[in-house]
């Protein structure tokens, strides 16, 4: 890559599998259950943390040499809610139609913890170019997970696609509903958000042995 | 900078010092948008308000609102009388619709106020059409309606909302396929008595063919929203009834 050096490339890629938030950190799990019954909420939801998580990893590296260490937990909290509340705000102004989409969200970035993740382990530590790449990275990871959970629980629990009926039509029982297939409405409930990041966890390391933890 | 950032006085002095940073910066950014988040909210009750009348830019599966710059002019020609309805006394008045249905409702709490009960009509060749704002619980915040019935309390169309439902799931009440299930269901029963219209689980009527049976079907996985709904419709709308009677004896 031309662009960024081998180690700033790493910043991005690792975050998309062998460091994955989700299923390797272990971080965000609480909003990956909670908003993945459909794509679209998904593809939204990963989007907004990659802005907040982008602007705010910048915003406290920038500070993060003069951080009292003791209320930094506190400091960090300020800066993602700070950066939400504004963007809603622009947005409730100017892009109206767009803010009823995210105000559901709002709530969920400022307490999404792989955004506080990040400040703590990583921006607090390192200089804004490498901390912005780090956030990039670990929204894409994160976003990555999203889609595919929310694909799957949208697909078996509603049949659906971004609203577009692709299994056929349930109620005028078209296309694959025709030979008797039915929706799982269990699908559209949480738990089932978290058998599927189990799912993945497990392809996963038995893809890469690397990542199992010895006992 | 040979700053001691452990020592207590720079951890109270930083702190003072973004809460205030942060504070301004919030409060500018607030009220310098309010007007344009404002205007935007006016626009959004009377394109809510058009919808629930059928008035809407829709194609086969989407909800459109009529466009923003058309907003006020098809408003002012569709929404031909707005009245204000407390206790026994119904009055005209051209800004009904920006009354405060949250605070109606929160004030009315205490017994010895008056609630005031907006009401949007509409005449036009193709009939009459009365629109009620109503507001209720959901599931994590609150659920808002734009209910247009014609005079015997038969829906016409629906607008609803929400605040912070579940998306994927609760979320879907502003969807077609759950508002454009409750156009032609019945408020009253079959003896003519109230009894709104409830969202049901398994009421056997998938495609709502039924119009007479005060029901239409639940979205899976959105229990407490669907139950807020059959809530809002019920306690909110009673309090249109002894409007509607009076339609009836005149």
């Amino acid at each position: 890559m031309g662009l960024l050096s081998k180690k700033d490339a790493k910043l991005i890629m690792d975050p998309l599998l062998d460091d994955n938030p989700i299923t390797i950190q272990v971080l965000g799990i609480c909003s990956a259950l909670a908003i993945t019954a459909e794509l679209e909420a998904s593809i939204v939801m990963a989007i907004s943390v990659m802005f907040v998580l982008g602007v705010g990893n910048v915003v406290i590296s920038l500070m993060r040499n003069v951080i009292p260490s003791k209320i930094r937990i506190i400091v960090q909290l300020v800066v993602v809610a700070t950066l939400v509340i504004i963007v809603d705000l622009v947005l409730k102004a100017f892009a109206y139609e767009l803010s009823k989409t995210l105000s559901v969200f709002v709530g969920l970035i400022i307490t999404n913890c792989i955004i506080m993740g990040r400040f703590e382990a990583f921006a607090l530590a390192n200089k804004p170019w490498r901390s912005f790449l780090d956030g990039i990275g670990n929204s894409f990871g994160y976003g990555l997970i999203l889609i595919l959970v929310g694909f799957f629980r949208e697909l078996l629990g509603a049949g659906t696609l971004l609203g577009y009926k692709v299994l056929g039509d349930p109620i005028e029982l078209t296309g694959v509903y025709a030979f008797g297939y039915e929706n799982n409405g269990f699908m559209l409930l949480s738990p089932m958000a978290l058998i599927i990041v189990g799912l993945i966890i497990w392809v996963q390391r038995s893809k890469n042995k690397a990542l199992i933890e010895d006992e | 900078m040979a700053v001691n950032t452990d020592k207590n006085s720079y951890t109270i002095i930083f702190a003072i010092i973004m809460v205030v940073v942060v504070g301004s910066i919030l409060a500018f950014a607030a009220e310098g948008l309010k007007g344009n988040i404002n205007e935007n909210k006016r626009v959004e009750k009377q394109q809510n308000i058009l919808y629930a009348l059928g008035i809407n830019e829709n194609d086969e599966s989407s909800v459109t609102f009529v466009s923003k710059s058309n907003v006020a002019e098809s408003f002012s020609k569709n929404v031909t009388k707005q009245l204000v309805i407390q206790g026994a006394d119904v009055a005209e008045d051209n800004e009904a619709y920006l009354i405060d249905v949250k605070k109606e409702k929160a004030s009315a709490k205490d017994p010895s106020y008056n609630r005031r009960l907006p009401l949007f009509i509409s005449e036009s060749e193709s009939g009459t059409y009365y629109v009620a704002p109503i507001r209720g619980k959901g599931l994590w915040d609150a659920i808002w309606a734009y209910v247009a019935l014609d005079k015997d309390m038969v829906i016409k169309g629906v607008f609803f909302d929400h605040k912070g439902e579940t998306p994927g799931l609760g979320a879907n009440i502003n969807k077609r396929f759950f508002m454009d299930d409750f156009t032609g269901e019945h408020l009253n029963n079959s003896s003519g008595s109230f009894t709104g219209v409830v969202v049901s689980k398994g009421n056997g009527d998938p495609k709502n063919d039924n119009k007479l049976d005060n029901k239409v079907d639940a979205i899976a996985g959105s229990t407490i929203t669907g139950n807020g709904v059959t809530a809002m419709i019920k306690d909110e709308l009673k309090l249109y009834i002894p409007y509607f009677k009076t339609l009836k004896n005149n």
